[in-house]
């Protein structure tokens, strides 16, 4: 049984980049606006869905995927003016409904739109599934990774070598010293949604080769990806990023070494586990606080 | 000039109307569909084949009732979102809102068990277009149920045999963890052990799983000479090319639930060798001509693909339903009982999932021969050897 | 005083009326969404306290409502107990499972206790699915029998109507003392401020956990009584997504008002029904189904964002 365990490793890390993207996403919202962006999945199925469509249409694979992105990350930016907006101030109970009305009213345009029945995207690229010491690796695989680890980079010079990622870092700290910096807090917020639109949609685009593009893909993978999130406190995006691989190759192992049936329960006893020994002392690393 | 055209619509309007006051009652049925909700690619083929049928019927002028007037086919349909609670309100909806005289549905074997009290009780004849055994078992308990798709023994029998013609004795087992795929291993692990088959690896995967590699290389780890899944499109075809890439040299076999194209093109060249057991309607075109069911699985299949797309079985369970209600209504009429009374007289009905003979012991009505061995070759359905 | 006694006096008019209405109303299908309609609000009366009170989003609540009716269900059809004794026992497991369950998480704060609820949630689901032996696994437990006083069994819509608002409505009454007693008082310190309620010498986690056992009492009961109207149940109402519909029942009725839970469940399942029935004829078309989400999720946003407060608020203000 354990001379499964790096094919179980290779799965989980494709896996948890996956999930560690969608978790950027829920972090980037989050970490300015305090709001948990239940959209956040259905960001995904849309990136996967709109490739899907612009591939149909004789477009390029990259210039899909670019195309794809930027509309998902004006629907963000559509969601924040349209429904965000009108209720700031408002308790954080209630933003949540909003972007869980908004997250059931986006699945239902994709039924409308895209039907019910499972799309097949073509891979980035062609060939064999590749050996990796003793796992088999799709190479769609590695180009989740791939892409994974250009976004965090791209994230990681946005917000510490650009003025705009620093307005945004600003606001995440405190943001009514922001606004008495002179930075627009509400254009913050804007950026905040359009930016976790097109990290959702980069992984709905990246994913869909291997999980194929549904309107109801959105559900599950969101969930994944707030597991993440909150694992690096919903304010952290290298706690998210972690959080993200943690889980993916918890939930690999559980389904290879301890029972397939379970894999889920026992991927969440685990995280469970170790947030609750995070909180009384117990591990060496701290979640970042939140309030 | 005008006087001509006064007289044509005068003439016209008469007939119109004339034709309005002998137009009879329509004849009620309702449907409950899961067109939405992980039971959407089977609800909507069997909700897009309902309305086929209606608008054909109704093209003919309707349905010819004991009264021997035409009587219109009015079809109520309802979403129950693959959701139990639903389905329960959406029969009752039916029952005392709407007032049919039978019900089509559901799509899925949970929502069917969950209405299977509220028709017992209103005494409504309900067709199910579901898998599940218990939905007509115990038959003393089931008096106003009835289901056409075959039983999973059925199906699961079919492949078994199949398993061990081949020579098989050693079997690795995946099954997706909702209703289907469990019903599928119960049946399977009975039958296997009849058989002398062993199971060397029983393992599950969810719906929604983007990747069933690990559960593979547990099943691969225990030396099977044959690998069964037993799931529907879009698990199925992840587990199809996760077993390709993981260079698996066993022959795979699946379950009726990838006798839809979509599998084939989501999964790809890992398709190809792909053997599972099904209806004859995939393969319609390659059955004797002798076969008792070719022509209707070939009139239905070109009527359904020249509008909908392409063929579906679960559409061929609904069409089964449909025209059983319907042949009831020709006998009876809009009387419950009296359709259920006719349903469970029909004999010897050619239908799409097979040739139905019904009893006050069987609401099933099916045998072996509803089930055939169908192999993916080059991307197309073959006949299996 | 008199706010109990109003409050006693507006239940129990409401009571005399659901229990009369079955004599005026004999659709099925009408009871039966009013039957429904009770349950879902006392199911998201625990959630309510639990979030209006305690403070805490639970995204798990259907795992009690599953407790509930798995552990009624699995007595009395697999075992042949009484009906109220099994009901009993659901109610009382439910609200075990949460003291239990409450104790470890609540030293969770913030969005890490919202995702272990969500975890205990999805834990609860998949074993539901996985011990095919004692729940029927997914293709579920069927045959489970009607409650009955004496020999008369309540299994039609009519007394289903009755018992299910009874039940509700007691557990409003009960609901409704606890908010106005020391207790209530208490957990509404602990609401606004904890630290400012331990300061006050207030047993800030013990009160938590007394909510969240309580919550999950009324959420098992809730469940319970599903069962036993359905007589069939299988783990996939019981998913994630009833946990979140029962957050936005809670929230669309307005989460500090106890009767926001009612509002709230009845705004929901009437939401609906009448898009099942309004759409086929807006759209002239069979094809209706498939805008029933997109319209659902479209009117909850406008929902929110008019009615930010919730109904209850609503109520009031008018």
């Amino acid at each position: 049984m354990l001379d499964g365990v790096p094919q179980y490793l290779a799965s989980g890390l494709v896996v948890g980049g996956i999930y560690a993207l969608i978790g950027l996403g829920f972090v980037v919202v989050f970490s300015v606006t305090r709001i948990v962006n239940f959209a956040q999945g259905e960001f995904v199925m849309l990136g996967a869905l709109l490739t899907v469509t612009l591939q149909a249409r004789r477009l390029g694979a990259p210039a899909a995927f670019v195309l794809a992105v930027a509309a998902v990350a004006a629907v963000g930016a559509v969601l924040e003016r349209l429904a965000v907006r009108p209720l700031r101030g408002a308790p954080g109970l209630t933003v949540l409904i909003l972007t869980i009305g908004a997250a059931i009213a986006i699945r239902g345009a994709g039924l409308v739109v895209w039907g019910t029945d499972p799309f097949a995207v073509a891979a980035f690229s062609d060939g064999p599934p590749l050996r990796v010491g003793g796992a088999v690796v799709a190479r769609q695989g590695l180009w989740v990774l791939g892409v994974a680890g250009a976004v965090f980079a791209g994230l990681w010079w946005f917000f510490t070598r650009t003025y705009a990622g620093a307005a945004v870092r600003a606001c995440a700290i405190n943001p009514r010293a922001a606004r008495l910096m002179g930075i627009r807090v509400d254009r913050v917020f804007l950026l905040a949604f359009a930016l976790s639109g097109a990290l959702g949609a980069t992984a709905g685009a990246v994913v869909a080769p291997i999980t194929y593009a549904t309107y109801d893909m959105g559900l599950m993978l969101g969930l994944k990806g707030f597991v993440a999130a909150v694992l690096g406190g919903l304010v952290s995006p290298p706690g998210a990023i972690a959080g993200g691989f943690l889980l993916g190759v918890v939930e690999a192992l559980a389904a290879g070494l301890v029972s397939s049936a379970y894999k889920d329960a026992v991927a969440f006893v685990v995280l469970i586990a170790l947030c609750l020994a995070q909180a009384t002392g117990r591990l060496p690393w701290r979640v970042p606080a939140t309030e | 000039m005008v006087h001509v055209l006064a007289l044509t619509l005068a003439a016209l309007a008469l007939l119109w109307t004339a034709g309005a006051a002998l137009a009879q009652a329509p004849y009620r049925v309702g449907a409950i569909f899961s067109i939405t909700g992980p039971g959407s690619s089977l609800g909507i083929p069997e909700r897009d084949t309902a309305l086929m049928l209606e608008a054909e019927i109704n093209g003919r002028g309707g349905i010819k009732g004991p009264d021997g007037q035409l009587h219109p086919l009015k079809l109520v349909i309802y979403d129950d979102a693959s959701d139990e609670t639903r389905a329960v309100l959406a029969a009752k909806k039916l029952i005392d809102e709407d007032g049919v005289t039978a019900i089509v549905g559901t799509t899925l074997s949970g929502t069917s068990l969950a209405i299977l009290d509220t028709v017992q009780r209103a005494g409504i004849p309900t067709i199910s277009c579901a898998a599940a055994a218990k939905i007509v078992e115990p038959a003393a308990e089931r008096k106003w149920v009835f289901k056409t798709p075959q039983s999973d023994a059925l199906i699961v029998g079919a492949l078994v045999d199949h398993l061990r013609a081949r020579g098989v004795t050693r079997v690795g087992w995946l099954n997706v963890d909702y209703a289907f795929g469990q019903l599928g291993w119960i049946e399977f692990e009975k039958a296997a052990k009849k058989a002398g088959l062993t199971v060397v690896a029983n393992e599950k995967f969810g719906q929604k799983d983007v990747d069933v590699t690990p559960q593979l290389v547990r099943v691969k780890g225990a030396g099977p000479e044959a690998v069964v899944v037993w799931s529907i499109p879009p698990s199925a075809s992840i587990a199809t090319k996760n077993f390709a890439d993981l260079g698996l040299k066993v022959p795979l076999f699946q379950s009726h639930g990838v006798g839809n194209r979509r599998f084939i093109e989501l999964a790809g060249a890992a398709a190809n060798g792909v053997t599972f057991p099904a209806g004859k309607l995939l393969v319609a075109e390659q059955l004797p001509d002798d076969d008792p069911q070719k022509a209707v699985l070939l009139a239905y299949a070109r009527e359904f693909e020249s509008r909908y797309g392409p063929r579906n079985t679960f559409g061929g369970h609904a069409w089964d339903a449909v025209q059983l209600v319907v042949r009831a209504l020709e006998k009876a009429g809009p009387d419950r009982a009296g359709v259920r009374a006719a349903i469970e007289g029909t004999r010897n009905f050619v239908g799409i999932t097979g040739v139905f003979d019904f009893s006050p012991t069987d609401h099933n009505g099916l045998d072996r021969r509803a089930v055939t061995m169908i192999q993916v070759v080059d991307g197309q359905w073959r006949l299996a050897r | 005083m008199h706010a109990a006694g109003r409050r006693a006096a507006v239940l129990l008019a409401v009571l005399v009326v659901v229990a009369a209405l079955p004599a005026v109303v004999s659709s099925r299908y009408v009871l039966s969404t009013l039957v429904f309609t009770a349950l879902h609000a006392l199911a998201a009366l625990g959630l309510s306290l639990v979030m209006g009170f305690a403070g805490q989003v639970s995204l798990g609540q259907a795992a009690f409502f599953a407790i509930g009716a798995y552990v009624s269900g699995v007595l009395t059809a697999s075992h042949g107990w009484n009906g109220w004794a099994a009901l009993a026992v659901a109610a009382g497991a439910g609200a075990a499972t949460a003291a239990a369950v409450g104790g470890p998480i609540f030293r969770l704060s913030g969005p890490l206790l919202a995702m272990a609820t969500l975890g205990f949630g999805i834990i609860v689901y998949y074993v539901l699915v996985n011990w095919t032996g004692v729940t029927g696994g997914p293709s579920g437990l069927g045959g489970i029998p009607p409650l009955a006083v004496g020999s008369v069994r309540l299994d039609s819509d009519a007394a289903m109507v009755r018992l299910a608002w009874g039940a509700l409505l007691l557990a409003l009454w009960l609901a409704g003392n606890v908010v106005d007693s020391r207790v209530g008082r208490a957990l509404r310190a602990v609401a606004a401020s904890e630290p400012a309620a331990e300061a006050a010498g207030i047993d800030a986690a013990r009160m938590k956990l007394g909510v969240f056992a309580a919550a999950g009492g009324l959420t098992a009961l809730a469940g319970g009584l599903y069962a036993h109207y359905v007589t069939f149940i299988n783990p996939s109402p019981f998913g994630f997504a009833y946990s979140v519909e029962l957050v936005v029942m809670v929230v669309l009725g307005g989460v500090t008002r106890l009767w926001g839970a009612v509002l709230g469940a009845a705004a929901v399942v009437a939401l609906v029904e009448v898009l099942r029935a309004a759409l086929p004829a807006l759209t002239a078309s069979h094809g209706a189904a498939e805008y029933e989400i997109v319209v659902f999720g479209a009117i909850l946003m406008a929902f929110v964002i008019f009615l930010p407060g919730g109904l209850g608020a609503a109520r009031s203000r008018a």
